[in-house]
């Protein structure tokens, strides 16, 4: 799909709005969209919805070697997808600058900030470590995809249990979640990325900037901090050059709202625990509200499956009983038909006939009879080992040329469908068209 | 709402299907559908401008991507991607959209089993959103051959494990014929048969609930 463009008189009038303080969907400068985050039935899974960003988070983990510089750390991976499905500009397996930008601000976030304690993920020093691999999809581009995948991020390794392992010794005993309950990770802090988009050369800043803010801004300030008022990471974009002062103030809401995001998060984490241990349904089925006109629900229905066997019995009477039963040459080798006739043999017969008619009348040279008998394994070899002059061409008004020179004065005639030809002039038609086939 | 229908040993049963349809902003059709614990999220973009080396002279072309939630997409997300294309592309109507491209995009949100079914589902329900023609309906279902041969429907991510044969089988609205038919392990002919029966009729739970959630989406009230 291509990307639509931006018009210029969007960007104007989105430019102009901001300019007297006004966005497109009634917010304040400093105000968050709503945040939606819904957990699915496995564990480490969570889809988080800013407006109408959505992204899928999804945490798993597997036992493997550490690195070598590291033998006592677990290793962590961070992914970030950007669906073809979010928006219309995006293909497939397309590397772009963008998806580069947002990994590697994600992974800063994420890894440098060391809000996860990965020597807690180490079961044998040196041999083996647990290895947390955090997969994101953006599934709806609407703006904000960083603040969006860091929430999701975090919500996710929050929600992740990992298998409980003991170790005697040499021996590694991994338990399954019905032996023993799965551990949590352990995280020491939550980082949470919040965007600011510039506008008119660091005039005017919008915190969560929608898409069609993103395409019309300056520059963009982002900066991850955790409800410490700890900075994670700060990264400054784009064409626009802030004061020290800007960033002073940016930080400021930021802290305000992290804490926020922060306590979202946690009651979000908190409702989920609570229908997870009373019995209660949990999954992505439970965070569609019922009352949504789009959404439609049916419980668990049954299928009538009585006479099943009686349709099915009618159906195989019915049919045609198979035309050829499968012969059995050994076990696991069998043979159905035995495949349809060569349609080199027409050829490989009038080849026969003219050898026959041939050796009546004077005998061929020897390149003749080579060029039969290549004919019988395959028909491309043959033009390349006859000795006589051919000329191939696909026109059909050509005059024929002859390949055997004994019967020139025969031969000699203009190529005709006419079926009153002799089988000599057929076979060397056929040759002609075969020629012509498998050049 | 509940749909019941003659229990037969109580042991053929659906599980509770959701659908939730238009979800996303930016694709021009899409849905989530669910199927117990199982969950497909389809996008569709189309009919769109398609690029001049993949554009066909007479109808749409149609592209399927399914991704995964773990990992890079491997062989077998690309043998579904082409089951999945053989069969939209049987219902949709692309000679009313010649030169252009139809882009589907599914996304597994979990799966705990029946997941191509699921993802048949969710591709059908987004053709309906996006408004694209079809010819007709289609819904996916799965069968478990237990080995004891009793059949069970929509079976869950265990049941898979210890059955002798995974039939899936896409049926089309009209007559309930069968657009595609895709088995895993071994079953006699007669089995087979007998599943697609089973399919057939469970097909016709699952278009009465297509019609239910598509009435309900554009209801007034």
């Amino acid at each position: 799909m291509k990307a639509t463009p931006l018009s210029n008189c969007e960007r104007r009038f989105l430019l102009r709005a901001i300019q007297e303080k006004k966005r497109l969907d009634g917010r304040q400068c400093y105000d968050y969209r709503n945040i939606r985050v819904s957990f699915g039935a496995d564990r480490g899974c969570c889809i988080v919805e800013l407006g109408r960003t959505r992204v899928l988070a999804q945490v798993s983990c597997e036992l493997v070697p550490p690195k070598p510089s590291r033998p006592t750390e677990g290793v962590l991976f961070f992914n970030l997808e950007l669906s073809p499905m979010a928006a219309p500009g995006l293909e497939p397996g397309r590397q772009s600058e963008l998806l580069v930008l947002l990994n590697r601000l994600l992974e800063r976030c994420l890894r440098d900030s060391k809000c996860i304690d990965t020597e807690s993920l180490c079961v044998v020093a040196g041999e083996k470590v647990w290895q947390i691999r955090l997969d994101m999809h953006l599934l709806n581009h609407d703006g904000n995809i960083t603040d969006a995948a860091s929430i999701a991020g975090i919500v996710a390794l929050c929600h992740f249990r990992r298998p409980d392992v003991s170790v005697q010794g040499e021996e590694v005993t991994v338990y399954t979640p019905e032996e023993r309950d799965p551990v949590p990770l352990s995280i020491h802090h939550m980082p949470i990325c919040v965007s600011f988009a510039f506008f008119h050369q660091g005039t005017y800043l919008l915190v969560d900037p929608t898409e069609r803010e993103e395409r019309v801004m300056d520059g963009l300030l982002v900066i991850a901090m955790n409800k410490h008022h700890e900075i994670c990471t700060i990264q400054s974009s784009g064409v626009v050059m802030l004061l020290p002062d800007q960033i002073l103030r940016c930080s400021k809401i930021t802290a305000v709202k992290v804490a926020e995001i922060t306590e979202l998060i946690q009651k979000a984490l908190e409702n989920d625990q609570k229908a997870r241990k009373e019995g209660g349904k949990f999954g992505f089925a439970e965070s569609i509200p019922n009352q949504r006109i789009t959404a439609f629900k049916m419980d668990s229905a049954a299928v009538d499956t009585n006479d099943v066997e009686e349709q099915a019995g009618e159906i195989i009477a019915k049919a045609d009983p198979p035309s050829e039963v499968p012969v059995l040459h050994t076990p696991g080798t069998a043979q159905i038909g035995e495949g349809t006739e060569s349609s080199w043999g027409d050829l490989e017969e009038s080849e026969k006939e003219e050898a026959a008619e041939e050796e009546e009348g004077e005998s061929e040279a020897a390149a003749f009879e080579c060029e039969k008998v290549e004919t019988e394994d395959t028909s491309t070899l043959r033009e390349n080992k006859s000795d006589e002059p051919i000329v191939l061409s696909d026109s059909e008004e050509e005059e024929v040329v002859i390949l055997e020179p004994q019967e020139l004065p025969r031969k000699t005639r203009t190529q005709t469908s006419s079926k009153q030809e002799n089988p000599s002039k057929k076979a060397f038609n056929k040759r002609r068209r075969k020629k012509r086939t498998s050049r | 709402m509940a749909v019941e229908l003659e229990v037969a040993d109580g042991q053929c049963r659906l599980r509770p299907f959701s659908c939730e349809l238009g979800l996303l902003s930016r694709p021009d059709g899409s849905a989530a559908f669910l199927q117990g614990d199982t969950s497909v999220l389809a996008g569709l973009y189309g009919p769109a401008e398609a690029k001049i080396s993949k554009e066909l002279p007479d109808r749409a072309a149609l592209e399927v991507l399914l991704r995964p939630k773990v990992g890079l997409p491997g062989v077998l997300e690309r043998s579904r991607e082409q089951l999945l294309r053989q069969t939209c592309e049987a219902v949709v109507l692309g000679v009313l959209h010649p030169r252009t491209a139809i882009s589907l995009v599914l996304q597994v949100l979990s799966d705990a089993g029946s997941l191509l079914s699921c993802c048949l589902n969710a591709a059908c329900m987004a053709l309906l959103d996006a408004g694209l023609p079809l010819a007709a309906l289609f819904c996916g279902v799965t069968c478990a051959l237990q080995p004891d041969g009793t059949i069970l429907l929509d079976p869950t991510a265990r049941q898979e494990q210890e059955a002798r044969a995974i039939l899936t089988f896409a049926i089309a609205s009209s007559d309930r014929k069968v657009l595609m038919a895709t088995t895993k392990g071994s079953c006699s002919v007669e089995e087979m048969q007998q599943c697609l029966a089973a399919a057939q009729r469970a097909a016709s739970t699952i278009f009465q609930f297509y019609r239910d959630s598509v009435r309900r989406r554009y209801s007034k009230s």
